[in-house]
């Protein structure tokens, strides 16, 4: 029998297939944010939110121009950009040596693991104090906040991202009689790369989070000082100014991330 | 340089893998090692590599490997395990850099390699962007560049589709006819066997032991798709194994 003797009972296959693979789809987040903005100034200049429940949007921005204006924004940013920098830089470059450590030697993994787990649920906020006592009220101790804050982070994604490097990858380098710190340098390292540079994302917006509680002792500029200052004072406009820095910040660092993934990573396509 | 295997015994957590097995393997030719799934054969060749250490047995190298061979047993990986950070050419160098190989000296050694298996155009090309027979090739150029004295093949034709597998057979031919090496090649495919083995070694069922030793005395250049005799030696190693592979079939994993 052929196929056309049934034309009424043809139709279509029904198309079930596509969806759950999300892609970029450009100026999507510039109109959320944008809406929620309009929606934000609109709300307060109809009375409908309360000055006191959140700020004009217009009025953080006169804010942010101000500060831009007397010189200030510079002296904050660079002071605290310094601090996330170096602090930073301290605390991922040891959480990389240490995973790579944690990743390569049993006794090390052994060893250290459950150290780094009753480390990374302390909240570093609580030990500023004591980080004040062992190296003093000035940079040191924020430096070291920092550090530690992103350490232990950097730590568990860097031995994972080890722990996941294909194996037969190292068997071939073995087989070619390479040498153990070649097998690390050409294979191993390169092979956990992009587990290490997806860490780092979350590792840097801790940096940023414990740059704030840094700087709530005894420091005089900074983005996390201004934010403290504002919120003493309830000073709403200043306040959501800081907050808006941090959040530029973040999204900046993100963007640094995104740019190195894109150059180191561009074997994977 | 020859490899001699003597009564090589192998144990899993007490599970025996490979049992009593000898075997002589002469410089210039190449053994094919086949048998049932899971009857060890992978496992003998990492033996044989150096990669494991049998529980009993031992391998031995006769003769000191040629001059100018940089390692003496190389591999041939059936998912090829290249690097995918590094391109074909980078993936080459790899191999001779521990050894003091760069510059004009490595260059000239990947030009070679490259051009004997035909890859010339591709030494800057990333290995995501080559299909699987392509690979393969990479991979057997790499191997070739540290000039082995025995070249160590795990079903090197496995991961690639059956007119691509055809294709690189023919260029294993091609590359032996020009410069005879010595080889072991493990496949769980009769047709590869017969094609390319000077001498066949069929293993049992786990635990693996040396069922026979066939060798084959048509010359690689001779020997073609279809060829009665091949097919009747096909024939033969099959209903040889039949059994076996329908039992190692029923068989539970225990790995």
């Amino acid at each position: 029998m052929s196929e056309n003797m049934h034309p009424n009972n043809a139709r279509p296959v029904p198309f079930r297939g596509g969806g759950f693979r999300p892609v970029a789809k450009r100026g999507a987040a510039i109109i959320v944010f944008t809406t929620l903005i309009l929606l934000a100034e609109w709300g307060t200049r109809t009375g409908w939110i309360t000055n006191l429940t959140l700020p004009r949007p217009s009025d953080v921005a006169t804010t942010l121009i101000d500060l831009w204006r007397s010189g200030l924004l510079w002296t904050h940013l660079s002071v605290s950009l310094s601090r996330l920098v170096v602090g930073g830089t301290i605390g991922i470059t040891a959480g990389i040596g240490v995973g790579m450590m944690i990743g390569l030697f049993s006794y090390v993994r052994a060893g250290l693991i459950p150290v780094v787990a009753a480390l990374f649920p302390i909240p570093k906020i609580a030990l500023l104090p004591l980080f004040v006592i062992w190296f003093g009220i000035d940079e040191a101790s924020k430096y070291a906040l920092i550090a530690l804050g992103t350490f232990t982070p950097t730590i568990v994604s860097t031995y994972g991202a080890v722990d996941n490097v294909d194996r037969t990858l190292v068997r071939m380098g073995q087989s070619f009689g390479l040498s153990w710190w070649s097998i690390v340098r050409k294979i191993v390292l390169p092979g956990a790369l992009p587990g290490i540079l997806s860490g780092l994302r979350v590792s840097v917006a801790i940096g940023i989070i414990l740059l704030v509680a840094a700087e709530m002792l005894g420091a005089e500029y900074g983005i996390g000082a201004y934010i403290l200052q504002a919120g003493s004072l309830y000073d709403l406009e200043r306040l959501f100014a800081g907050v808006l820095i941090l959040s530029v910040l973040g999204i900046t660092t993100s963007w640094i991330i995104g740019l190195l993934e894109k150059r180191l990573l561009n074997w994977r396509g | 340089m020859d490899l001699t295997l003597e009564n090589i015994t192998h144990r899993y957590d007490g599970l025996t893998v490979l049992e009593d097995v000898s075997l002589h393997i002469p410089a210039g030719q190449i053994l094919c090692i086949i048998g049932p799934s899971g009857c060890g054969k992978s496992t003998l060749l990492r033996l044989i590599g150096g990669l494991e250490q049998p529980s009993a047995g031992q391998v031995l190298q006769l003769g000191t490997p040629p001059a100018g061979c940089l390692n003496p047993l190389t591999y041939v990986f059936q998912d090829f395990a290249l690097l995918p950070w590094r391109s074909v050419g980078g993936n080459i160098s790899l191999v001779l850099e521990d050894h003091g190989i760069r510059g004009a000296a490595a260059d000239k050694i990947i030009d070679d390699v490259l051009a004997r298996t035909k890859l010339s155009d591709f030494r800057a090309a990333l290995p995501r962007q080559l299909s699987g027979g392509m690979k393969q090739r990479v991979a057997i150029a790499r191997a070739l560049a540290v000039n082995p004295a025995v070249m160590l093949l795990d079903e090197p034709l496995s991961a690639l589709d059956a007119q691509t597998r055809e294709l690189l057979m023919e260029d294993l031919i091609g590359l032996w006819q020009r410069q005879p090496f010595t080889g072991v090649y493990v496949t769980h495919n009769l047709a590869e066997a017969v094609r390319l083995g000077h001498r066949i070694a069929v293993l049992s069922r786990r635990p693996g032991r040396l069922r026979d030793v066939i060798d084959i005395d048509i010359p690689l250049g001779e020997r073609h798709i279809g060829d009665p005799r091949l097919e009747a030696l096909q024939t033969r190693l099959w209903d040889a194994m039949k059994q076996e592979a329908m039992a190692a079939d029923q068989e539970l994993l225990h790995v």
